[in-house]
């Protein structure tokens, strides 16, 4: 009989595959803000200014949540 | 067969190597390891600079005075006065300036050969700066409006059915005690750690591959040690960036605490009196008229 269970074997870090999973999501909301901030401006060329200021303050409330899945990587 | 790889593979960098075990006072509070050094260092350099521009200022700006007359005039209109307006946010410019400064200093030191890791590596700068950001916008809110006035505006935004509070207020009580200064410190943090690992990823793979491996493999060596100089631009933009972030953030906590300039501003002349009574006719002007 076959012995299913050695099949396959992950070894290193599984919390990096975690990690990996966790900035799907923030990936692509970061996307579409850069996305929309970028159509904004091509729209209103003169508000590129303001725009890139909140595109900033966007970004960096999404990457919280990819760090996040960084800082649980680190937890054993 | 990955053991034998990974046996003999590159001296990856760790997050065990930010806590470096060899500190100057060892055993005592006051002990100082490299990074603590750093900090000191970085401290006296900040310090350095800005007494001397300070004590050297002539109506006439040097070079060096420019560039730093440049820095602060920068954070006051496009940081202060965006996001608080002129009238209120004097008072706050020289909190956003030491924000900026110390912090893109203190992230600056990963790019500098010596020192090799960003003063703010280990989470207890961050932590600081985030608690003192913290201690600001509480303290401009009870300023303006009084304890129970900002709870009130913090806590029970207007036009929200009643039922909703009971969901509403823990939420908000947690994001003002905790979670803006948690993600303030997260993304400080974890951003130079982040940073410090692929940069030392980037050169402990070269290292790896040109002296540890054949002919065969030498040549990747070429583009990891490609990708560490990328990578060391790419972190020189994220420490500017992240100090940049830190600061938007701080004005933009604090406008949320202080009294909206626009609700006081033009049509209600009431309103623009007691203001002008309060501080005064120049300001009160420029106050309604930043705000339209």
């Amino acid at each position: 009989m076959l012995d299913v269970t050695t099949l396959a074997a992950v070894t290193g870090s599984v919390s990096v595959i975690g990690y990996g999973l966790a900035a799907i999501g923030p990936g692509i909301g970061m996307g579409m803000i850069a996305g929309k901030a970028i159509e904004g401006t091509a729209r209103q060329p003169e508000l590129g200014g303001r725009l890139m200021v909140l595109m900033l303050l966007g970004i960096a409330f999404v990457e919280v949540i990819a760090l996040l899945g960084f800082v649980l990587a680190f937890i054993q | 067969m990955p053991e034998l790889l990974l046996a003999s593979g590159p001296d990856f960098p760790s997050v065990s190597e930010l806590l470096p075990n060899a500190p100057l006072f060892h055993g005592t509070v006051f002990a100082i390891n490299s990074i603590i050094l750093i900090r000191l260092v970085a401290t006296a350099l900040i310090l350095l600079i800005m007494c001397v521009a300070a004590a050297r200022a002539k109506v006439v700006p040097g070079r060096f005075q420019s560039a730093v007359e440049w820095v602060i005039d920068f954070l006051r209109s496009s940081i202060v006065y965006e996001f608080l307006g002129e009238a209120q946010g004097e008072r706050y410019t020289n909190l956003i300036v030491t924000l900026f400064v110390s912090i893109f200093l203190f992230n600056f030191c990963e790019n500098i050969p010596g020192a090799n890791v960003a003063a703010d590596t280990t989470i207890a700068m961050p932590l600081i700066l985030a608690i003192w950001s913290l201690i600001n916008y509480w303290a401009a809110g009870i300023r303006t409006k009084g304890l129970w006035k900002f709870l009130k505006d913090e806590l029970l935004p207007k036009g929200v059915p009643w039922p909703i509070y009971i969901l509403l207020v823990p939420i908000n009580l947690l994001e003002i005690i905790i979670i803006r200064p948690f993600s303030l410190t997260i993304r400080l943090f974890i951003n130079m750690v982040a940073g410090y690992l692929l940069v030392g990823l980037c050169f402990a793979a070269t290292q790896w591959f040109f002296f540890s491996t054949g002919w065969d493999l030498k040549w990747i060596g070429v583009f990891s040690l490609l990708g560490g100089f990328v990578m060391t631009c790419f972190e020189m933009m994220v420490d500017a960036i992240q100090a940049y972030i830190f600061s938007v953030l701080t004005a933009a906590y604090i406008m949320l605490s202080i009294p909206d300039s626009s609700e006081v501003g033009a049509g209600d002349p009431v309103k623009v009196a007691k203001l002008q009574a309060k501080i005064g006719p120049n300001k009160a002007k420029s106050l309604s008229k930043v705000k339209g």
